[in-house]
């Protein structure tokens, strides 16, 4: 019973008490969470990563407001099923400039991290608008107000200011256009050569059949229709990025 | 009370409110602001109101301060009704969609008001009531530091409100159970070491040598969540006078992080401080003492130092490196064991007492939160698994086995706290009705049982769909397909929840009437001590 009999010095002590709490609590995040920044090997080298351009980010912003994670994962896991339902496993590479990470925990509707190109324009249109008169199963909310909503942003350099600070690796060139690339990448008219230079893949156009203003739906649509469209898998080496 | 300091220091918050109201650099931060400034310049008005010239009453430093905890009791009830509404209302979006209204009363925006109102608002408030409630009994001495009990209440009320009308307006940093903004969070760091201080404050002017058991997982809940909340929502604001901030860490990284955090908001904020209500509310109720000490010292170790490890498995299959997936697993089943040995604790304190269960509804109540917290915590490790997590993750499974540990443990213990503590804070006699506790003791256990079993047949029944192939080697069903069989779970769903809403319904009318100190004529429950008639007319 000495063991029992010494507990009871700490049972006298709260100082001790909370300091021998605090320590016994924060070695299993240590082990666990600490060595991800360090090992080079917790995310693999591919071609094509980049951070998303200033109308992806906007869209990105409003795919979190609206809770669309709580619905819809982003995190295909290496299933024949799932694999054949919605495409190449997700890399730890593909979420890399995600702050924060959306892969969600519940498919209330289904994974969303190569929805990028899968469907037209139109259809998002229609299906956010009214997601029953497409898919006459669905029990997803409507969207309709997206269409009817401007995008209120005053100036968006400061959301790539802010997310450099947390090491996403935007550059002088991009921060100084966020607001000309943000509305050049809705204009099917605009001159988007330094966009494209910028942003490499990124979708381009009017979104949402309203070109006299930049819409949420158009900025959602643009983060939607590039989602896992980055990584060509053709180039991916399967055996080099496998950990 | 004069409240001199108080109003000065309000009147100046609220002006800093409409000022950032004023110059917000986007929308919803300053419909944000609208609602800050409102609820702490109504709160300024009540005081004025309030305020008294007359020498305050001398404090009799011996007394216990239940004050803060009256208050406390109340808002446990209001807000456990208010987040469990929210929940039947987002269970019946699932099964008729067009119940959503755009854009504030989407799913996607009332669901964290759910999850936060029934885990922050409802849960928190029960853990801060009921362990500033326990600390001074089994400390003998009143509360640390005068009046900032209601500072940490009042505080944290505050801070429920900014979160929950912050979702709405679409706030979030889209994390689940860590939705709150930059602004939110360090509203709550700031209220959260003012409890650390209340409560390490009074152990440390107890007057019993030894620090009860109770408070050693009350405290280790408190410094547990105040580390994870702090490393968890480190982000970058875009301005400090806007709403958003990106988080610090991103991808895989940001995902261990939220759910190291997400997981032991299970383990710190709705197990240790629930274990730490079952410590002192289960042998005080039966009138027998802890089962076993040596178990209570031996489980109350084991279990803080393994439930951090077990967040990975809610990332198993991802992109997360194996080594921290198995790492995750292999801790989670450990936990199994010091999670029964709380269990065994607390239901073999009744040993002697088990005729009870017959006679003491609130008993009966607070037996059945330990037994599904050993179900749930059994059904945990299971889940955990990485073979049984590949059917189980991303269906219903794991809504059922969140409610049948958020329902059946938590909540079933917080009530039987409540009904407990309310007669001994208003002294009253006894409650209003212990017939009105059976019935919603019945409809919240038959409540959790529908619940969680339609979610085993969903969560399985989806699971199982989305992997079916045929003889060819073809997917079976398409994704809308196993959408549209999860409907009739849906709607069964909705009537499990209703019928636990209607139980804390009961509850509220019960403790309402309770405080106003009225009691129902009724036949007295099948007691021992009512039969005897001297007892029964001795007061």
């Amino acid at each position: 019973m000495g063991l029992m009999d010494k507990h009871a010095i700490i049972e006298k002590n709260a100082t001790l008490l909370l300091v021998g709490s605090l320590l016994v609590v924060t070695v299993g995040g240590i082990v666990e969470i600490a060595p991800l920044f360090y090992l080079d090997n917790t995310i693999e080298k591919v071609e094509g990563m980049r951070p998303y351009s200033p109308l992806e980010l906007v869209g990105r912003n409003i795919y979190m407001r609206e809770g669309c994670f709580l619905c819809h994962s982003q995190m295909i896991r290496p299933f024949r099923d799932e694999v054949e339902r919605y495409g190449h496993y997700s890399l730890a590479a593909e979420s890399m400039y995600d702050h924060p990470f959306q892969w969600g925990s519940k498919r209330t509707g289904p994974d969303l991290a190569r929805v990028g190109d899968r469907y037209s324009n139109a259809w998002h249109v229609a299906h956010l608008t009214d997601p029953r008169s497409v898919v006459p199963e669905s029990i997803m909310p409507s969207y309709r107000f997206l269409k009817d909503t401007p995008i209120d942003v005053k100036d968006f350099s400061t959301h790539l200011i802010a997310n450099r600070r947390v090491a996403v690796p935007y550059t002088d060139d991009m921060i100084a256009h966020a607001n000309a690339d943000l509305a050049a990448q809705a204009d099917p008219n605009a001159d988007t050569s330094g966009l494209e230079a910028r942003y490499p893949k990124a979708k381009i156009g009017d979104f949402d059949g309203n070109p006299q203003q930049v819409t949420e739906m158009d900025a959602l649509l643009a983060y939607l229709q590039m989602l896992g469209t980055l990584v060509d898998f053709k180039n991916y080496d399967e055996a080099a990025g496998y950990r | 009370m004069k409240f001199g300091i108080e109003i000065v220091l309000l009147s100046v918050f609220a002006f800093a409110a409409l000022v950032a109201a004023g110059f917000g650099v986007d929308e919803p931060f300053r419909r944000h602001m609208w609602v800050l400034f409102f609820a702490v310049a109504g709160f300024t008005a009540i005081l004025l109101r309030n305020t008294e010239f007359k020498p305050a009453a001398p404090i009799d430093p011996s007394a216990h301060m239940d004050g803060p905890i009256r208050y406390g009791a109340i808002a446990t009830v209001f807000w456990g009704v208010v987040g469990m509404l929210v929940g039947v209302v987002i269970a019946l979006q699932l099964a008729y969609p067009d119940l959503n209204i755009q854009p504030w009363f989407n799913f996607g925006r009332l669901r964290p008001l759910h999850t936060s109102g029934v885990v922050f608002a409802f849960g928190g408030n029960a853990l801060l009531c009921t362990s500033l409630y326990v600390v001074q009994r089994t400390c003998r001495a009143r509360l640390f530091g005068g009046d900032l009990a209601w500072f940490v209440f009042w505080g944290y009320q505050l801070f429920i409100v900014m979160a929950a009308t912050g979702y709405l307006l679409g706030i979030t940093e889209g994390r689940e159970y860590a939705e709150p903004e930059w602004y939110v969070d360090v509203w709550l760091t700031i209220v959260w070491v003012a409890y650390l201080i209340l409560f390490l404050g009074t152990i440390f002017k107890r007057k019993e040598p030894h620090i009860y058991v109770a408070n050693w997982f009350y405290l280790s809940f408190i410094v547990t969540i105040a580390m994870l909340h702090v490393v968890n929502n480190l982000s970058m604001p875009v301005s400090f006078l806007g709403s958003k901030s990106y988080s610090a860490f991103s991808g895989v990284q940001d995902a261990l992080t939220q759910w190291w955090y997400g997981h032991n908001a299970v383990g710190f904020f709705l197990t240790a401080g629930f274990l730490g209500m079952m410590y002192y509310f289960v042998p005080k109720q039966a009138n027998r003492p802890v089962y076993s000490y040596r178990l209570s010292i031996v489980h109350f170790w084991a279990i803080i130092f393994l439930y951090i490890w077990a967040g990975p498995h809610h990332l198993h299959y991802t992109a997360l490196p194996d080594w921290a997936q198995t790492l995750g697993m292999a801790f989670s089943i450990m936990l199994w064991m010091p999670s029964w040995g709380g269990m065994i604790n607390g239901l073999m304190t009744l040993s002697g007492a088990w005729d009870k269960l017959r006679t003491d509804p609130i008993i009966r109540m607070m037996v059945m939160a330990v037994a599904f917290y050993g179900m749930s915590t059994f059904e945990g490790p299971i889940m955990a698994i990485r073979a049984v997590n590949s059917l189980s993750h991303y269906t219903d499974w794991t809504i059922g086995h969140v409610h049948s540990g958020a329902l059946g443990w938590v909540g079933m213990i917080s009530f039987g706290a409540i009904y407990y503590m309310v007669p001994k804070l208003w002294n009253r006699h006894r409650l209003y009705s212990l017939r009105l506790v059976t019935w919603h003791f019945w409809l919240a256990t038959l409540g959790i049982v529908v619940y969680a079993s339609v979610m085993w047949v969903s969560g399985i029944m989806q699971g199982l769909m989305w992997r079916e192939y045929d003889q060819q080697g073809f997917l079976v069903y398409s994704f809308a397909e196993t959408v549209a069989a999860m409907h009739p779970y849906y709607v069964m769903r909705a009537i499990g929840g209703a019928m636990y809403l209607s139980g804390a319904l009961i509850m509220a009318w019960n403790i309402t009437m309770t405080i106003l100190g009225h009691q129902r004529e009724e036949e007295p429950m099948p007691s021992p001590v009512a039969i005897r008639p001297a007892r029964s007319g001795a007061r």
